[in-house]
């Protein structure tokens, strides 16, 4: 664990990374504690205001402090984010184990119908389980995480195949291991390394996922202090006050780039030829 | 495989849009209709059958090119569904080419540059690029582009065969704004790409044999590393198509995406069957060109 942390700070993707997401953990959880005001009070006189000692990044139109409501909204954005990945990413690597063992027709069958559903884009077929289950935002975190679980389970079987032809894995069947006992306790565990990467990766596309189907009125609901509702929002008053759109579009970007960054980083850290 | 697919499509969607709380009848009769009206219409358009005769029926009349009636504008749903397809395409191509002219040589000058500051610039950008969701990108471009510098129009959509000069100038912001995210992962697959093949033994053959270094990367390592790039672009259409609903519907532009938008928020269900099928087929037709396409190229590869 240790050796790793220190080959993934070696790299400048992974060091850069990790102190961006690491920063926006914190803002995560101490978020609510760290915002200077409060983000729902409104004020008629102090609306789009550019950043100034009394609010660091200005206010939006109806004289809210930008920065804390980003500062809680990060809560909304990327803790829905890391919570669907995470969904979506078990959701695909059981399938996807599971199909790698079975292998043969059940495999094929499987692996033709995730092909056949990956060919409605993410986003289309998010949108169509947000609409199939009421705009809200645990709805678009289930709808991200089943536009996710096809992709995850494709990458899941092909590092899966790799493992099922190892010895050990022979071993197993040898032994007479039951198919449930070599599906969780050996193959799993093996292909965990591929799955983190990806995952990581993910989070970011999950980010703007969620910002999107916010941003399009099928997420978050207002008031709420979502960032893609916050551009979605600032959209009418952009003319005003480009402070109110710029703002949430660099957290979100940031919070993308960062997780990004560190999928790269443990990429490289976890893959023995070009790790250190 | 094309076939499957678009079955397995037809499954998914019916069964989401069958799930849906929406009853078609109320839809078009309005909510004060009158229960024998009512009851007359489910029985005219066969909404009291089991689904699976639904599907059938359904499934019978798509195959024949008929989509079923909009509830929303009691129009044919396929002819209108096809032709912003059409105007959605030409977004597409225009910003796959675009990607192509811009992507490639990044990738390049960054695989040839390895490590110093081109690369990392080249890569920064890439970062960047694939961190901005569309609809920040197309809002950032209508702000900056259309309304401070005033160089392109903000939104809107002139047909080209109208107006063509006009009609362009309508189409610079979306094309561009769909496109950077392509650009970016395309130019670092390109890289990745060429970075594999400048190690291998037949470059450093040809580099010993005393080729120039343009020879060498144009005529013997471009071509490998291209190769790859074809099944990549392939299936970032499907991202592609994503960004596109988004961009239509910052740009007011009546592409399927739009048109997407409008049928799920109306709950409109035949103008969404028929638009996600045709974005799947869209997405299935491109993939299964680029396979031929890989295989005609690469020797070594045979599909049965």
């Amino acid at each position: 664990m240790i050796e790793l942390l220190k080959r993934l700070l070696r790299t400048p993707q992974g060091a850069v990374g990790l102190v961006l997401v690491i920063l926006v953990f914190i803002v995560v959880i101490f978020g609510p504690l760290l915002a200077p005001r409060d983000p729902e009070a409104m004020s008629i006189l102090a609306r789009y205001k550019g950043p100034s000692a009394n609010f660091l990044l200005g206010t939006d139109q109806y004289g809210r402090d930008i920065l804390s409501r980003l500062l809680i909204g990060a809560r909304s954005t990327v803790t829905m984010a890391v919570f669907a990945t995470l969904a979506g990413t078990f959701a695909g690597a059981f399938i996807g184990t599971v199909s790698a063992f079975l292998g043969g027709r059940a495999d094929e069958i499987i692996m033709r119908t995730i092909d056949a559903i990956m060919a409605i884009p993410n986003l289309l077929f998010a949108l169509l389980i947000v609409n199939l289950l009421g705009s809200s935002s645990i709805n678009a975190l289930v709808a991200v995480a089943v536009a996710f679980a096809p992709g995850m389970a494709r990458i899941t079987r092909s590092v899966a195949l790799a493992v099922r032809k190892q010895d050990y894995v022979s071993a197993a069947i040898a032994r007479g291991e039951s198919s449930s006992y070599i599906i969780l306790r050996e193959m799993l565990p093996n292909v965990v390394a591929p799955i983190v990467v990806e995952t990581t990766i993910r989070v970011s596309f999950a980010v703007m996922l969620f910002a999107t189907l916010s941003f399009l009125g099928l997420g978050a609901q207002p008031p709420a202090t979502e960032w893609g509702l916050m551009v979605s929002e600032a959209r009418q008053y952009m003319h005003i006050s480009a402070g109110i759109l710029i703002w949430p579009s660099l957290a979100i970007a940031i919070v993308a780039i960062g997780f990004n960054l560190l999928g790269d980083g443990l990429r490289d850290a976890l893959n023995p030829r070009t790790g250190g | 495989m094309i076939v499957y697919t678009l079955f397995i499509v037809s499954l998914v969607v019916f069964a989401i849009t069958q799930v849906l709380p929406a009853d078609a009848a109320v839809m078009m009769l309005g909510e004060n209709a009158t229960d024998q009206a009512l009851e007359a219409l489910r029985q005219q358009m066969g909404l009291n059958d089991p689904v699976w005769l639904q599907y059938l029926h359904w499934l019978g009349g798509v195959l024949h090119g008929d989509f079923g009636q909009s509830l929303r504008t009691g129009q044919p749903v396929g002819p209108a569904m096809l032709q912003a397809l059409g105007r959605s395409l030409l977004i597409a191509v225009l910003s796959i080419a675009l990607m192509l002219v811009l992507a490639i040589p990044l990738g390049v000058l960054a695989a040839c540059r390895r490590g110093k500051l081109a690369d990392m610039i080249v890569s920064l950008i890439s970062y960047a690029g694939v961190s901005l969701p569309e609809f920040v990108t197309a809002t950032l471009a209508v702000l900056f582009v259309a309304d401070w510098a005033k160089l392109l129009p903000p939104t809107g959509y002139v047909p080209l065969t109208e107006n063509f000069p006009d009609g362009l100038a309508h189409l610079v912001l979306p094309v561009c704004v769909v496109s950077i995210i392509l650009i970016a992962h395309v130019s670092r697959m390109v890289r990745s790409e060429l970075v594999d093949v400048l190690h291998t033994d037949y470059i450093r053959a040809a580099r010993l044999k005393g080729l120039s270094t343009s020879r060498v990367l144009f005529g013997h390592a471009l071509r490998n590393a291209l190769l790859p790039t074809i099944t990549v672009v392939a299936l970032d259409v499907g991202y592609l198509l994503g960004g596109i609903i988004v961009v239509e519907e910052i740009f007011a532009l009546p592409g399927i995406g739009r048109q997407l938008i409008i049928a799920i928020q109306t709950r409109d269900l035949p103008a969404i069957q028929a638009g996600v099928l045709l974005m799947a087929a869209t997405y299935s037709i491109v993939n299964f060109v680029a396979d031929i396409l890989y295989a005609w190229l690469d020797k070594r590869i045979q599909y049965d």
